[in-house]
């Protein structure tokens, strides 16, 4: 949209003025994101930029929030930085002990949403599917109905059928991560599916492939991008869950966003900037994940 | 298969091709369901049935079956009779909760009752009302009778600042105590006013990553998703750290002179509305792009050919092409602003507080279950109301992500 030759001044004027307002509107986008990092580096319990840190001076800078983060919880923070202090911070600190539980139930749930939520994306974008569209609403109603009443409603169920009894530890949470996380799954892999030239699968069929060949050498290698950033939508999706977490999981099963919350609520400290610098960076490589299957999907689509 | 007539042998293959995809789709339809949608279907039975009182108080509940109108001897002597029993099995606390949900003040009145039950004498229509007079509270009685049925539609009733008098009809509760219908009245004006500042800053935004270069547009893309990937609660307390009294706003207005008081830009519904919208903009801007994307230049160009201003080509020919992306975006991030609860939650302070907060408030602070229920089911009709509008309208399998 370059400017024309015949633009009147009044409109060479907003040619301008409309790209500084995007540029701020962009700014209001990312800058809160990327105000975290620096502040996280902040030598002083402070959130704000000190006098130190406007003049770039090295000692207005410090990693302590990020070492707190590590020996917070430690059995022995002081002693020498040894092997077996690692061990220590491995198996006792707090924020290194949620961010385990965080990923595996995060692993977990994303593996049962991602082939529940692919299988059934297979079905609801053949043409024969009967009842496609009341199917496909109530399968991404976990997206749309407000995460309090999800949360509500598990909550009464998993206590009525006392799900904590079982003996499987976050079996609940993993399970309702699972359900929030489908939606994403289904609208990803149907998306790589839109345009899917069934005349393919006939080929393959009619060359005297089995369908089990057909869906290994056809179908899945035109899903799989699909399936990935799916995948990583549940999985984002499950990390960062913490209201249902914070109803059904018993109190010795903490993630990082509940700690994050308690962090908040209680007494909010830079360490808990440290952690969302952490998480600033995770969904930086994610989102460059998505990006680079989401062009190889067109690329393999042809589009 | 010889024989077969072409008719019969296609409506079994197609039959056959039906089953199959229905198969694929079975599994998860069931997760769903049992995962899904009978919990919530569960939660919302809790809405019209509670039967703490009807369990627990079965002698008055007898009476109230079999006469109408005022209490007479036999009810109050059923009552002490249920009163005793409920000392016995330590429940008049769960009575008495149950009956305050809807007349302030009553627990005690139930747990001193059933303490001093077993030293009242016949008659106990006097006895009774004599140790304490709230017994002889005529709206008392009418909360009993609508109690001692487990099914109920009070707190619906309650839900909608609506309560029974004495006489048993449907009156406004009082001026201080009505809250609820004035929170629905807030939760949908903020979601309104949220949707109205994404659509104000989202058009533009959308508009220039619409028409620059694919490569440009591309990475400036970026700026939007990175927001749409970031944790929420990193960006709540983002928004903490900018808003803040000491925060980096403030600090900087302060510094450059702008102002010389801090402004309370947080714990208000400032903050909230502000973090909110940075949250649900990207939900407003990808529609918004996928919309205006394919509409090409030309449209607008001959306009201007034609003789019109700048403005009346973006407004005649422009912004009606761009309409369904309107309906999409602002469609979803109203539903999505209705039921928000987190950032409310952290941000929002005493006058930032939509409806899921009072929800969570009911389940676990003040633990009226079919309180929160009754909420969450006026809250998910108003959700559902609006899904399916989206669907009619816009389509789900329309909606996409990055």
């Amino acid at each position: 949209m370059a400017l024309p030759i015949y633009a009147t001044p009044l409109e060479r004027i907003w040619y301008y003025a409309y790209r500084v307002i995007c540029a701020l509107i962009f700014l209001f986008l990312i800058a809160p994101i990327l105000i975290v990092i620096p502040l996280s580096f902040n030598a002083e319990p402070y959130f704000t930029f000190t006098q130190k840190m406007l003049s770039l001076d090295p000692m207005g800078y410090s990693l302590r929030w990020y070492d707190t983060l590590l020996t917070f919880g430690m059995q022995a923070p002081d002693v020498p930085r040894d092997a077996s202090w690692w061990r220590d911070a491995w198996t006792n600190a707090r924020w290194v002990g949620v961010a385990k539980n965080s990923v595996i139930v995060g692993v977990f749930s994303t593996i049962i949403a991602t082939v529940l939520g692919t299988l059934s994306a297979l079905g609801l974008s053949r043409p024969e599917m009967p009842f496609r569209r009341t199917i496909m609403a109530i399968l991404i109603s976990p997206m749309i109905v407000p995460i309090i009443i999800t949360a509500t409603g598990l909550f009464f169920f998993y206590s009525s059928i006392q799900i904590r009894e079982w003996g499987v530890p976050y079996l609940g949470v993993v399970l309702a991560h699972a359900t929030l996380g489908i939606p994403f799954v289904i609208i990803t892999v149907t998306a790589t599916l839109v345009g899917f030239d069934h005349s393919l699968t006939r080929a393959a069929a009619s060359l005297g492939a089995n369908p089990r060949t057909v869906f290994r050498k056809v179908i899945l290698p035109l899903i799989l991008p699909g399936m990935i950033s799916g995948a990583l939508f549940a999985f984002v999706t499950s990390f960062d869950e913490v209201v249902v977490v914070m109803f059904i999981a018993g109190p010795d099963e903490q993630t990082i966003p509940r700690q994050m919350w308690n962090g908040i609520r209680e007494s909010i400290s830079p360490a808990i900037l440290a952690v969302a610098t952490i998480l600033v960076v995770i969904s930086v490589l994610l989102l460059a994940a998505v990006e680079l299957l989401r062009r190889r999907s067109e690329r393999l689509r042809g589009l | 298969m010889e024989g077969r007539p072409l008719k019969q042998a296609l409506a079994r293959a197609q039959s056959r091709a039906k089953r199959r995809a229905l198969l694929l789709v079975v599994p998860l339809l069931l997760f769903i369901v049992v995962t899904f949608v009978a919990p919530i279907g569960q939660m919302l039975l809790r809405s019209v049935h509670n039967d703490a009182f009807a369990r627990n108080m079965p002698n008055v509940g007898a009476w109230f079956a079999e006469n109408d109108g005022a209490p007479t001897e036999d009810a109050f002597a059923a009552l002490v009779a249920d009163l005793r029993l409920a000392r016995e099995n330590r429940t008049a606390g769960e009575v008495g909760t149950r009956i305050n949900y809807e007349l302030g003040g009553t627990r005690s009145l139930f747990t001193s009752g059933a303490r001093g039950a077993d030293d009242l004498e016949p008659p106990f229509a006097t006895s009774l009302v004599e140790d304490d007079a709230k017994w002889a509270d005529p709206q008392l009685w009418q909360v009993m009778r609508t109690a001692s049925s487990a099914y109920t539609a009070s707190f619906y009733l309650a839900a909608l600042d609506l309560t029974r008098d004495g006489d048993g009809n449907i009156v406004r509760v009082p001026e201080g105590r009505a809250v609820y219908l004035a929170l629905f009245a807030k939760t949908f004006a903020l979601s309104a006013l949220i949707t109205a500042i994404c659509l104000l800053l989202g058009y533009p935004v959308a508009h220039l990553l619409a028409t620059l270069p694919l490569a440009k547009s591309n990475l400036l893309m970026i700026l939007v998703l990175l927001p749409f990937w970031t944790s929420l609660l990193v960006r709540t307390t983002s928004w903490m750290v900018l808003l803040q009294e000491q925060g980096v706003i403030n600090n900087t207005l302060v510094a450059t002179g702008i102002t010389d008081t801090r402004l309370p830009m947080i714990y208000n519904q400032t903050g909230t509305v502000i973090a909110m919208v940075h949250i649900l903009l990207p939900f407003m801007i990808l529609p918004l792009y996928s919309v205006m994307r394919p509409i090409r230049p030309h449209y607008v160009r001959a306009a201007r050919s034609l003789g019109a201003t700048s403005w009346t080509a973006f407004r005649r020919v422009y912004l009606p092409q761009t309409v369904p992306g309107i309906g999409a975006g602002a469609l979803l991030v109203f539903i999505l602003a209705v039921g928000y609860y987190i950032t409310p939650a952290l941000v929002g302070g005493a006058s930032g507080q939509l409806i899921s907060n009072l929800i969570a408030y009911h389940m676990q602070d003040s633990l009226n279950w079919s309180m929160a229920a009754a909420l969450a089911a006026i809250l998910l009709a108003a959700v559902l109301l609006l899904y399916w509008l989206y669907d009619r309208l816009i389509g789900i399998d329309n909606m996409k992500l990055g």
